[in-house]
């Protein structure tokens, strides 16, 4: 037998599958890179809606958060495509999903879906945020640092209080507009595996709605982090309120997440259709450490006991921070295997319904998992970059903090 | 023979011979549409819109012999590695106590069963391909139009413009795709197309010992498929999915997915 290059990884397969497979069925198409970017595109999501809160339903207390929100969003918007990119096999053509779109298919809209939420949402409205400071870091940075401020700012000047107001009301609106644009966003991601009829593991309504609720808990865990340790490295003080305020936010959308999750297992073990016995092994056999150990009770169970014990108890600042800390890495950790068991769980069962399959992961391979680690840290590598340029405290606050500070 | 014997079987002989070329010509252009039309610069040549092909399989005749999946990697370039099939064939076992077990034997060599052959109810092959469906999911989900129905029913790719995403090989309930490691695009079945247009039968149908593949117009009345169609109770695979298969299946069990 001729052997074509790179496929002695999948003879090697050939002997780990259990029951009877398609032939061409071995090959896992939808590597861990598919698995980061719903990941990321979730953290978009939810670190949108956390910013919507302030915004829209005016939470005053989530304040601090805003703007290191909105720029979390930012950094990991800018990284979702890359791991789709890498993953196509003809990479060079991409463009042609933008140019010559299928109209009937998912994901050809995600150009879209994109590139509206991107300029249409989220850069607006972080331009509308950063305007005056813009202005004002333009006049006071040293060369050349305010031509960049200045080409930011789109060599605006004027902060006059009229134009401070029509600022305010474009925000108001964006964010208006941002909610459900940020529900398109995720929603329209579980879409892509919900509406695969042939993939009874895939194939479900709830799809995007759970897409969009477990990217809701992950955003808002992620901001919570970063808000922390942002904290911890300037050696300013958790404003607790805050902390208390959104991790109380966290710890319903946790229970939301979970009770959909549960609804659609219960509905899939009571309807008990043609797919319930492989879906049965797959979950026992293939996925039991990462659904039922790392999702369900590192990532969902743990965190909910610890974000109850944290509210319950009358615990002193330094513990509950020491148990939120906890409790959004582990929701991290569980949101990522949640990921993980959609999209890699979802290709390890035959479409025959008699077997299972093997993935065994590339290492460093572009399609690896070290790529995947580096796709996973870029966006922090980007949001460096977006802190050290745009404040995450508004100028006016600082210097009001400072000027504070001083008289006392 | 003598000279005279000899005329008159000349006499006997060509006129003949030329109407039974012609008949056969006839029914050839039948089965697979080489009839020459016109295209509209008034140019001999194939015309897709004038057929929409479709396979039957009859379960009952088929041997096993896999003559087809091996004639369908020689003439379409598949790579001999057993994971990339455009047609393939799945034996049956079920045993008296429901037990039911499945076996690809075009994967190469095959293990003898270790079923007791006294417990053994019935047994036989099932040769699957792409179903050419006439609501393919896979058309649906190709997000830059790589995959497509051919006016006369073919699904096929076009590697020039497939980006390699595979989203195709996700949405085919049936497995009958991959991504051909050599080209890195989508790859599957095309009822050997580049033979349909000269008026040739699939290698996989052109092979068949038994006949198990019939191979035909639905638009033509008189065609082989057609009249297998008429002649038998048939079935599609994942007919709840409302793909709607044109690989029909007489005698299916209910057993095959």
């Amino acid at each position: 037998m001729n052997l074509t290059k790179g496929t002695d990884g999948l003879s090697e397969l050939l002997g780990q599958i259990t029951g009877f497979i398609y032939p061409n069925e071995i090959e896992i198409h939808w590597s861990i890179l598919i698995v980061v970017y719903p990941y990321v595109t979730g953290l978009v999501a939810g670190a949108f809606i956390l910013a919507s809160l302030v915004k829209v339903f005016k939470i005053k207390e989530v304040q601090p958060t805003y703007r290191l929100s909105l720029l979390t969003a930012l950094a990991f918007l800018l990284v979702a495509p890359l791991p789709l990119l890498l993953h196509l096999s003809q990479p060079q053509r991409f463009y042609e999903i933008l140019l010559t779109p299928n109209p009937s298919s998912a994901m050809a809209m995600f150009g879209f879906v994109y590139a509206w939420y991107l300029m249409g949402v989220l850069l607006l409205e972080i331009w509308f945020e950063y305007r005056r400071d813009l202005v004002t870091l333009a006049r006071t940075s040293s060369v050349p640092l305010n031509w960049v401020y200045r080409v930011l700012s789109l060599f605006s000047r004027d902060v006059s209080e009229a134009a401070l107001a029509f600022d305010r009301k474009a925000i108001q609106f964006i964010t208006i507009i941002g909610i459900p644009s940020a529900f398109l966003l995720h929603g329209y991601v579980g879409f892509i595996f919900g509406s695969v009829k042939a993939n009874p593991w895939w194939g479900s309504v709830l799809m995007p709605i759970v897409f969009l609720m477990s990217a809701i808990v992950s955003g808002i865990a992620l901001v919570i982090l970063l808000y922390m340790v942002l904290a911890g490295i300037r050696r300013e003080p958790i404003d607790m309120a805050c902390l208390d305020k959104i991790t109380s936010y966290l710890f319903y959308a946790v229970i939301v997440d979970f009770s959909l999750e549960a609804l659609d297992f219960i509905h899939r073990l009571y309807q008990s259709e043609e797919s319930v016995k492989i879906l049965g092994s797959l979950i026992t056999h293939k996925l039991f450490m990462s659904l039922f150990v790392i999702q369900i009770l590192l990532g969902m169970f743990i965190p909910l006991g610890i974000l109850v014990l944290a509210k319950m108890r009358g615990f002193g600042d330094e513990l509950r921070k020491l148990l939120y800390f906890t409790a959004v890495i582990l929701i991290q950790i569980g949101i990522f295997a949640t990921r993980w068991n959609v999209v890699i769980g979802g290709q390890l069962f035959s479409k025959s319904f008699r077997g299972l399959m093997t993935y065994k992961m590339e290492v460093t391979g572009i399609e690896g998992l070290v790529a995947a680690l580096v796709l996973l840290a870029l966006p922090f590598a980007v949001l460096y970059v977006l802190i050290k340029l745009l404040p995450t405290r508004r100028l006016d606050e600082v210097s009001a903090a400072t000027s504070t500070a001083r008289t006392a | 023979m003598n000279k005279r014997e000899f005329l008159k079987g000349a006499i006997v002989f060509f006129p003949a011979g030329g109407a039974l070329a012609a008949l056969a010509r006839q029914a050839m252009g039948k089965e697979t549409g080489s009839a020459p039309a016109k295209d509209a610069n008034g140019k001999k040549g194939y015309d897709p819109a004038s057929h929409f092909y479709g396979m039957g399989v009859d379960i009952d005749k088929c041997i096993g012999c896999n003559r087809c999946a091996v004639a369908c990697k020689a003439e379409n370039d598949v790579p001999d590695e057993p994971f990339y099939f455009r047609t393939w064939v799945e034996r049956y076992t079920i045993a008296r106590d429901g037990e039911v077990v499945v076996e690809n034997i075009s994967l190469g060599a095959r293990e003898t069963t270790t079923q007791d052959a006294r417990e053994i109810i019935r047994t036989f092959f099932v040769p699957k391909l792409c179903n050419h469906c006439q609501n393919p999911p896979c058309v649906q989900v190709c997000p830059v139009n790589a995959t497509f129905t051919t006016a006369d029913g073919a699904v096929i790719v076009d590697a020039e413009r497939c980006i390699g995403c595979r989203y195709c090989i996700q949405a085919c309930p049936y497995g009958a795709r991959y991504l051909h490691p050599t080209t890195k695009t989508a790859d599957k079945c095309t009822f050997c197309y580049h033979r349909l247009v000269k008026g040739l039968q699939p290698a996989c149908v052109e092979v068949c010992p038994t006949q198990a593949r019939i191979f035909g117009d639905l638009k033509s009345r008189a065609s082989r498929l057609v009249r297998f169609r008429r002649l038998n109770k048939i079935h599609v695979l994942k007919p709840q999915l409302n793909t709607e298969p044109k690989v029909y299946y007489a005698n299916l069990d209910g057993e095959v997915r």
